[in-house]
């Protein structure tokens, strides 16, 4: 049905996309390669010795408990930062809606967290919520709460969840808000005028016509939460209490650069590769199909 | 993939690093130290700078002890290993681990024509950077010993006597509760470092052996040995004082030091290279030796080192091994080793750094900063105090505080814990030395 449109250079189009492919061969499959070579060797940690080991180390990575311990500490911090920052960001993109003064001032404010790198982040939160230091951390004990994530593994999880989302609520805010303005006034007006409350102007219309930016931000966001959040962990829980916020990013860093065991580092990122490409391709094949793009 | 991107990043940094290239060879030096001790460092360097017009020496800061070791791993992968680089004392294992990507500063210092003498140095600091055929592989740069710090204002407070530290763990046990107890302080005893503390240095200062083959020492293949029954009433204890609160942790490197600073806790205990932050802060505080468990019939023995040693990378020019070698002599330099060692709370490595020191008065004047040095001077070392070696020492160290943190949260006894790091531990040591 769509149009096709043709090109008369043969040349043109390769090299208008060579940027690109030359980017995605240096970065992605260049290094993605050399992790799966090194995924099948045990090396020691500056390189010196190498011994062919086949699939050894998938071996012995699958049948760690503290590997299936990170899955499912990633399952959870993953679904859950997404939903938080999702969620968040769009009430507070339908309330910047109603906002009639200073909107611009309130939006770019909403903006700002983004601007925050992630380690920084991560500090910030650190040293608000830190057991010892944190300004935060004495009106929650006033309050009666224990408040000790460096011992308390679901107290750990979610400051980090916490800190995670925070820092993604601006983005997903900038989306929901170019979202909601694309959506055509006349269809709210002439719900109303049918005597539609706004919850359900909101379920009925605003929020179908904003899923192609909600899918969109889902696949964002999920792989924001399996990958960039590597510098929050790093910098709030350093994985810990015991291993209850070490997710699969952080467990590769670990078993890599900490324990120095580059084949099993190796082996477990070549697996999450694995888990990041089904994952998109579930997502684009089966969910992309209920979006509706107006 | 995320791992090849790092190891990216960390070479785009090495090569980041500023290039003066003029008539100086310039030796770069990566380094982990925070704080006062990164001011020792700054200082050190400049001095080194000025004083001659062949060499400059340009100090890199790198993160933690683990990220510099790391840092220096990347780099040397990928052809930018700097000329020295900062490895702790348990980075050491994995650096003898690594001939080859190593050249051993005995070999840096003679080469470019500079005499060593061991007999000039501490003996139990040169032994432990040394293969055990007596080479001396790395250059102690900053060698500590635990310690004791207590807060004086808040024994005080607490009715206890000022001038008397608690000297055994149940002393320390006791006056943690009284100070808890007295509300002198909201809890009386924190420590940075349980595992170099509380595990390596508990096996040498008691005479207990942490492992099998000497600790390490006599080969790589170790069975550790840290569930017997001292360490396991000595974790019970902590653990039953962790649940009120007498006991705070702080984490698992040296974090419990801010809550020590903060008047938090009456009692810590930590390296001795920590003593600059601690007078920094302004603190009346006072020093004691490290404790020990009142059950050992040997204790106290000796203490073993921590802290940090200089490693010198392999490949690099003859111009800038005669700087690096030139640069070491001059840390050697007594007034140099004076000043790092009273500036620091390290240990000088020099025994005429150790004279002058006490010649010019300086431990009448600030008593409790030749502990470190007669902790580990002390006694002539067992088997069992000679220091603690293992391949994959930081990786057991993490196994080691991932139980601890669950024994805390009380999650479960301190048998338990101990029982589930030997086990751990014992598989990882195999998987490294399999290799």
């Amino acid at each position: 049905m769509t149009p096709r449109a043709t090109f008369p250079h043969k040349f043109l189009p390769y090299l208008l996309l060579a940027p690109q492919l030359a980017i995605t061969l240096v970065f992605f499959y260049w290094p993605a390669s050399q992790a799966v070579r090194q995924s099948l060797f045990r090396e020691d940690p500056f390189g010196l010795r190498s011994t062919f080991v086949g699939l050894a180390n998938f071996k012995h990575v699958l049948s760690q408990p503290n590997y299936i311990n990170s899955l499912e500490v990633t399952v959870v911090f993953s679904v859950l930062t997404t939903l938080i920052s999702m969620g968040a960001a769009l009430l507070l993109a339908v309330m910047a809606e109603k906002v009639v003064r200073g909107r611009g001032l309130y939006r770019t404010l909403m903006i700002w967290p983004y601007a925050v790198a992630p380690a920084i982040a991560g500090m910030l939160w650190l040293f608000m919520f830190n057991p010892s230091f944190g300004t935060l951390a004495f009106p929650l004990r006033w309050l009666g709460l224990n408040w000790d994530p460096l011992l308390n593994s679901g107290q750990a999880m979610v400051l980090l969840i916490a800190a995670a989302a925070w820092k993604q609520v601006s983005y997903n805010f900038l989306f929901f808000v170019a979202g909601l303005q694309s959506i055509p006034k006349s269809l709210l007006e002439a719900a109303s005028i049918d005597g539609a409350g706004e919850a359900r102007r909101f379920w009925t219309i605003t929020f179908p016509l904003l899923a192609p930016t909600t899918f969109f931000l889902l696949v964002v966001n999920s792989v924001y939460a399996l990958f960039d959040t590597f510098g929050i962990i790093d910098a709030v829980t350093g994985g810990g209490p015991g291993r209850a916020t070490e997710t699969l990013v952080y467990k590769v860093y670990k078993d890599g650069f900490v324990n120095l065991i580059l084949g099993d580092s190796a082996a477990e990122s070549v697996i999450l590769m694995a888990i990041v490409i089904a994952l998109t391709a579930v997502q684009f094949r089966y969910i992309e199909r209920k979006v509706h793009y107006g | 993939m995320k791992f090849r991107t790092l190891l990216a990043a960390a070479t785009a940094l090495a090569m980041m690093s500023p290039v003066v290239a003029e008539a100086k060879t310039q030796i770069t030096w990566w380094h982990a130290m925070t704080g006062a001790n990164s001011e020792v460092v700054n200082k050190l360097t400049k001095d080194f700078n000025a004083s001659q017009s062949d060499y400059e020496v340009v100090p890199v800061f790198k993160g933690t002890y683990a990220e510099t070791l790391n840092a220096g791993i990347a780099a040397f992968r990928a052809g930018q290993a700097p000329d020295i680089i900062q490895v702790f004392d348990v980075g050491t294992g994995v650096m003898m681990n690594a001939e080859g990507a190593i050249k051993p500063v005995a070999d840096v210092l003679s080469d470019a024509g500079y005499k060593f003498d061991k007999s000039q140095y501490i003996p139990g600091v040169v032994a432990y950077y040394s293969k055990p055929d007596g080479t001396m592989l790395s250059f102690p740069y900053n060698s500590s010993s635990p310690i004791l710090y207590y807060n004086k204002d808040i024994f005080q407070k607490a009715g206890l006597d000022v001038n008397n530290p608690p000297k055994t763990w149940d002393e320390v046990w006791a006056d943690a509760k009284k100070i808890k107890s007295s509300g002198a302080a909201e809890c009386g005893y924190t420590s940075t470092w349980l595992t170099w503390i509380h595990l390596e240095n508990f096996a040498a200062w008691n005479d207990v052996p942490y492992g099998t083959n000497q600790n390490g020492l006599a080969g790589k293949d170790v069975k550790l040995e840290i569930n017997a029954p001292i360490y396991v009433n000595h974790f019970q204890a902590i653990a039953d004082l962790a649940k009120d609160g007498t006991f705070k942790y702080g984490g698992r490197t040296s974090e419990a030091k801010q809550i020590f600073l903060a008047g938090t806790c009456g009692i810590m205990t930590e390296s001795s290279g920590g003593i600059g932050d601690v007078v920094k802060a302004g603190m009346n505080f006072g020093v004691g030796t490290l404790p020990y468990d009142s059950s050992s019939k040997n204790a106290p023995q000796n203490t073993i080192p921590g802290g940090a040693s200089l490693w010198v990378f392999a490949g690099k020019s003859d111009a800038e091994y005669k700087g690096v070698a030139a640069f070491f002599n001059y840390l050697s330099n007594t007034d140099v080793q004076v000043y790092l060692h009273e500036t620091s709370g390290y240990i000088p490595i020099t025994l005429a750094a150790y004279e002058a020191a006490k010649k010019s008065g300086f431990y009448e004047k600030n008593p409790g900063r030749e502990t470190p040095i007669l902790e580990m001077t002390g006694k002539q070392p067992t088997d069992n105090s000679k220091g603690v070696r293992l391949v994959n020492l930081p990786q057991v160290r993490d196994i080691e505080n991932e139980e601890f943190e669950k024994m805390l949260a009380g999650k479960q006894d301190a048998k338990q814990a101990l029982d589930n790091a030997v086990e751990r531990g014992n598989a990882a040591i195999q998987q490294a030395i399999g290799q």
